[in-house]
């Protein structure tokens, strides 16, 4: 029996490794000046952001989150529970990697929005762009969030910014899929009563989709947040600084409570992101029937639970 | 353009879905039916040759089952579908060779449209569900508030003002929609079965609600409806549907006493008569009619003339005050008397949309034929005994 029948032959070898790395080459050399000013610009807007973040009191933080909840769960025990969850972090020691740490997803959140938000209605109204993006949605979705950070170290070397840009792609998907499917799910005889009613394409837009889909936007907006907070350890990897750093150190170092404490960390600010946002989208809901997406109701829970 | 000038007009309207047009075409000329050309080709005829004209001030009620084409040819109009063929006129202007801009201009002010599930925006509140037409036209927020309020208010929707389109009926809702529409001032409005989702209740207070507006604002209206008895109620003229043609074209009288074939007859008798026929319908015009200011003497000669002994009174501004009898007439002529004193001012009295069903009892013991009153109280006819009980037959 020959060889070839039970291992791969070696003889067929198809040399990609080489092709890709090459081609990552050709960008760092070529494209150096692009990805300088993507760096510079980056940087500084997330410098601008941390330094907002570091200039909230972090008793201010506690009562913004106390009064938040109140106003969104609408329940004195949640926001008695936040607060002091908040509370915990500070008393940790770790309040200023905190700060970073939301710094770094409030960066990557605002980025995968302002992308995410205008592909989303884009391929809502046009078939051609979705059968371009809905392939490439479909591909970032079940690539590990690991290979983001390649070609993010590759292109921008270690750091903060790298951190940022990995970060949005991996959060993206969610904003521009429920974006899309939002606008699409609005009922048909609404929309044809604006159409009926004179709007221009880009009225119906404004007046009638974004705000009758916003419900299922903001349901989007919320995966998003949590998958860029579910990046926060791996990203560190690549020389994010903030509560993640901690964890990675933590682990190299077998130093279990300090590992232990930055990780609660960042399950505390997930589970207040998430009930917040949450909470935000679910009181539209209401607004608007409450009868339609019900299904999202399956990502609820545990989504806090993907970072232990 | 005066009232009864034809203000739409539909003709040859042809509507298909589906890839294989052509052919479809070439077996409808052939006279193949609805049936046969999906079986053969796999296209839907929506609308087959429809040739229709909607005259200024008139409801026109395109009736037919469901899938009979009915919405189809009422998005035609407007656009919202684009048709195979034909040509659909406004206001002498050719809708088909509109442009993009003048087209969103048509919809904006010629023609506007209420819609079987209300297609209202649950974002906005009541108040900017109506405005929302003058809102894409670039009017004011002041002044198309203003404007919306004075619909509300006709609609009967005051103080709802502010309330979520949640938190209202269906009824209530489908008032929403009318208000929107009217808010537009079109020219046209075009009703694709509105009251077909509401409590039986809810829309019989609607049709009726509805014609009242019609009259008050003098709209053109194109109505659709699947139920008979409403199209006879709303209809000044109607079509009957069937397979994406119209079949029959006319009066709602002319349906009942002639209908085109077996189709349109069973139809119609499925109707309930008494439930179709109003006021308006069976009354007449009474030959004796008298003013408040005219002596005894004058009334007498009225009736005298007419042979009648008894005559209605109206007041200088037609509305209806009541019966004068003769022997009254006779006894103020006596003692020189002003008739006021003498005339009967409880008689039954109807509007005219009143259906006989509801005459009825009112029949069985009046002792004059009963005066058909509109709503400022103008004496419009009367409805004699022999004219309700016919009306049935
Ligand atoms: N978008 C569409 N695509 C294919 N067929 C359609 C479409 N809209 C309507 N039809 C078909 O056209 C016919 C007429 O439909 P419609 O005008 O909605 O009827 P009606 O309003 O009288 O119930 C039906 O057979 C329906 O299935
Ligand atoms: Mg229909």
């Amino acid at each position: 029996m020959p060889e070839w029948i039970m291992h791969f032959p070696e003889s067929i070898y198809l040399n990609i490794k080489d092709a890709v790395d090459r081609f990552v080459l050709y960008i760092t050399v070529h494209w150096d000046g692009f990805f300088d000013a993507i760096t510079t610009g980056l940087r500084s807007f997330l410098l601008y952001i941390n330094k907002f973040v570091s200039h909230i009191p972090w008793w201010l933080l506690i009562a913004i989150v106390f009064v938040l909840t109140l106003k969104i769960c609408k329940k004195v025990t949640k926001a008695v529970l936040y607060s002091l969850m908040l509370f915990v972090i500070g008393a940790m020691g770790l309040w200023s990697y905190m700060n970073m740490t939301i710094a770094i997803v409030l960066t990557s959140v605002v980025l995968s929005l302002l992308i995410g938000f205008p592909i989303g209605v884009l391929i809502s109204a046009s078939k051609h762009a979705d059968s371009v993006v809905k392939p490439i949605l479909d591909m970032m979705q079940t690539m590990p969030a690991f290979v983001y950070l390649i070609p993010a170290v590759m292109l921008l070397g270690l750091g903060n910014v790298p951190a940022v840009i990995a970060t949005t792609i991996y959060a993206l998907p969610p904003i521009i899929r429920l974006t899309n499917h939002g606008i699409k799910q609005v009922d048909a005889e609404v929309v044809e009563a604006a159409e009926a009613f004179g709007s221009t394409k880009w009225q119906m837009l404004i007046k009638v989709q974004i705000p009758q889909a916003l419900p299922t936007i903001m349901a989007g907006l919320n995966q998003t947040i949590m998958m860029a907070l579910s990046m926060v350890v791996t990203c560190s990897m690549i020389g994010a600084s903030g509560l993640g750093s901690e964890v990675i150190i933590a682990i190299n170092r077998l130093e279990i409570g300090r590992g232990f404490s930055a990780g609660i960390s960042v399950v505390i600010l997930a589970v207040i992101l998430d009930r917040i946002t949450q909470g935000i989208y679910k009181q539209k809901d209401g607004e608007t029937d409450g009868k339609r997406r019900s299904h999202f109701k399956s990502r609820k829970s545990g989504q806090a639970l993907r970072f232990k | 353009m005066e009232n009864g000038e034809v203000i739409l007009k539909v003709e040859n309207l042809v509507k298909l879905y589906g890839l294989n047009k052509q052919s479809a075409r070439e077996l409808l000329k052939k006279g193949a039916d609805k049936k046969e050309v999906l079986r053969q080709t796999g296209v839907t005829v929506a609308v087959n040759n429809v040739s229709f004209d909607v005259k200024k001030g008139e409801i026109f009620v395109l009736i037919g089952l469901s899938g009979s084409g009915k919405s189809t040819v009422i998005r035609c109009v407007n656009m919202l579908q684009q048709p195979t063929s034909g040509k659909i006129t406004f206001e002498n202007q050719n809708i088909g060779s509109l442009s993009k801009s003048e087209l969103i201009d048509f919809r904006r002010t010629k023609a506007s449209m209420v819609f079987q599930n209300f297609g209202l925006m649950s974002h906005r509140n009541v108040l900017s569900n109506v405005a929302y037409g003058l809102e894409v036209r670039g009017v004011k927020k002041e002044e198309r508030e203003k404007k919306a309020m004075e619909i509300i208010a006709m609609v009967g929707l005051d103080g709802w003002e502010n309330k979520s389109i949640l938190s209202l009926s269906g009824g209530m809702r489908q008032r929403v929609g009318i208000a929107r529409a009217l808010t537009n001032d079109p020219g046209m409005l075009l009703m694709d079965e509105p009251f077909s989702a509401l409590d039986p209740l809810v829309r019989r207070d609607m049709q009726f609600e509805l014609l009242s507006i019609q009259r008050k604002m003098n709209k053109t209206i194109l109505f659709i409806t699947h139920d008979i008895d409403e199209a006879f109620k709303l209809g000044d003229r109607i079509a009957i549907m069937r397979d994406g043609m119209i079949i029959q074209n006319g009066t709602a009288e002319e349906m009942a006493s002639n209908p085109a074939d077996d189709y349109v007859r069973d139809f119609i008798d499925s109707a309930d008569k008494s439930h179709v026929l109003c006021a308006k319908n069976i009354m007449i015009t009474p030959t004796s009619l008298i003013h408040t200011r005219d002596g005894a003497g004058n009334a007498l000669n009225a009736m005298k003339k007419t042979g009648f002994s008894s005559t209605y009174v109206i007041d200088e501004k037609m509305r209806f005050v009541g019966v004068l009898t003769l022997e009254d007439a006779m006894k103020a002529r006596a003692e020189n008397l002003p008739i006021d004193s003498f005339i009967i001012k409880d008689a039954d009295r109807v509007a005219p949309d009143a259906v006989v069903a509801d005459i009825m009892p009112l029949a069985a013991h009046t002792r004059f034929p009963i005066a058909v009153v509109d709503e400022e109280g103008r004496l419009k006819g009367i409805v004699s005994k022999a004219a309700v009980l016919s009306s049935l037959s």
